[in-house]
């Protein structure tokens, strides 16, 4: 499925603002993101598999607070990251 | 770095760690010039970036964004280039914890290259064997059956959350080890960390009702004297202290400072070979902690006698209407001789002195919030 990479996580993807990716689920998705982008998973959820503050998944256009949100091919998934601090 | 004894050449860089990212202060020789190069990560937060003294050309920065999980970033060429780390520091998966940011790095002993500790907020320790790639929690911490009543919950942290610092390892013993937390107190482990028991009595808790519990302080910055390793000082929430092993009981050095400007600071820093000489950045902790310069004349004060009496100095530094604040990361000293000392401010600042704190010239203005200044 399609994956839109928010700016700030761009350094993982070589600066692709769009990758490739599979899974089941958001949690599937992000562990082949991590496969793909080593790191990556661990900026966005925490080492207790909750999706970090700051951080939303939107699965077409439509907010998923759940990382067992399940989620298909024909998927398109943005991450991303809301502004925070001054 | 290289030094001719008994001249003033010393080069130096000083790591500048702040809010926005990190910044390099690179001196001539003299240690009259600097020049300021970065920013590096830029937008990052970075807490801390320590040089690896075993190897000179190691360095870790710990760093986070607003948005992005905690983790560690390395270079093996002395901040030219950086990677990050493959496992960053975290708690186990079920431990029902999670590291907001990793707070403080110190490399292992002399004897042990690659080992390094980090320590976290909320408060964690952490090690690792291959020079900061992966980390792992050191367990005889972490999951210490005293842990929660040693460190209280999150209300009793700093502001930016409780926080694991100020990791000491013995020169003579790698196995034993000091930590500072606030809150918590000072802790001490003689099996490279497979159990702990503290180490505070003496030291005063005016917060708390016991007036001199077990655990339970606000250590700002614990120092391990290089040169003489059983003795240990303390810039503490309640004033400084000190302590010469196997003594099991601080005594309080921050009496002899002038009543009218107090013993309360955040930073403290330690001469690198003269164990009776240190340095520490007084700040307001009256009524509602102001935390910044008493009247709003910062000065540094020095002791050369292990803190039975203090000097200010504040030649260089403004006379008055500056509100500094300097915390415990940012003052630190070189191996020069004589000794340079340096700090940087909440209003970043970094000031330099190269007469062992005699007088002050601000090196660099206009940079984020600092939170840690080092010596590379």
């Amino acid at each position: 499925m399609r994956v839109l990479i928010p700016n700030p996580l761009r350094s993982y993807t070589a600066e692709a603002s769009e990758v490739a990716a599979r899974g089941r689920t958001l949690d599937e998705l992000a562990t082949d993101l991590d496969r793909q982008y080593p790191g990556l998973r661990f900026r966005i959820i925490d080492e207790q598999g909750s999706i970090r503050p700051h951080i939303k998944f939107f699965v077409n256009r439509l907010q998923v607070r759940e990382l067992a949100g399940p989620v298909s091919d024909d998927d398109e998934v943005m991450i991303v990251c809301a502004l925070s601090g001054g | 770095m290289g030094q001719t004894k008994g001249t003033r050449d010393h080069r130096v860089t000083l790591l500048v760690s702040t809010r926005k990212g990190l910044w390099l202060a690179q001196g001539d020789p003299a240690r009259r010039s600097w020049r300021l190069t970065g920013p590096q990560f830029l937008g990052h937060i970075v807490n801390h970036c320590v040089a690896d003294p075993r190897d000179g050309r190691v360095v870790l920065a710990a760093a986070r964004t607003g948005h992005l999980g905690p983790t560690v970033f390395r270079s093996p060429d002395r901040g030219r280039t950086w990677q990050e780390a493959k496992q960053p520091p975290a708690f186990r998966e079920g431990a029902g914890r999670v590291v907001d940011h990793t707070f403080w790095l110190t490399p292992g002993h002399a004897s042990m290259p690659g080992v390094w500790y980090a320590g976290t907020s909320p408060q964690g320790l952490f090690r690792s064997d291959d020079g900061g790639a992966t980390w792992r929690g050191v367990d005889g911490f972490n999951d210490h059956p005293q842990r929660k009543a040693w460190c209280g919950g999150d209300q009793d942290g700093t502001p930016d959350g409780p926080k694991l610092h100020s990791i000491l390892v013995d020169p003579r013993d790698a196995q034993h080890m000091y930590i500072g937390m606030s809150g918590g107190g000072v802790f001490e482990s003689s099996d490279g960390g497979a159990d702990w028991r503290p180490l505070n009595r003496g030291v005063r808790a005016d917060f708390l009702p016991d007036p001199d519990p077990e655990y339970g302080h606000d250590p700002h910055c614990v120092r391990l004297h290089p040169a003489l390793p059983e003795r240990l000082y303390q810039q503490n929430h309640c004033g400084i202290f000190r302590i010469d092993r196997p003594a099991q009981r601080w005594d309080e050095i921050g009496a002899a400072m002038p009543k009218s400007v107090g013993s309360i600071g955040f930073p403290m820093v330690l001469h690198p070979r003269d164990p009776d000489t240190l340095w520490v950045f007084p700040m307001d902790g009256s009524k509602v902690w102001p935390r910044v310069s008493p009247g709003g004349k910062p000065a540094v004060y020095r002791s050369v006698n292990g803190g039975r009496s203090w000097q200010r100095h504040a030649k260089g530094l403004p006379k008055r209407h500056a509100w500094l604040t300097v915390k415990r990361q940012a003052m630190t000293a070189d191996a020069g001789d004589p000794v340079g000392v340096y700090f940087g401010t909440t209003s970043g600042e970094v000031w330099a002195s190269r007469d062992e704190g005699r007088s002050w010239k601000c090196i660099a203005a206009h940079l984020p919030h600092i939170y840690a200044v080092e010596t590379m």
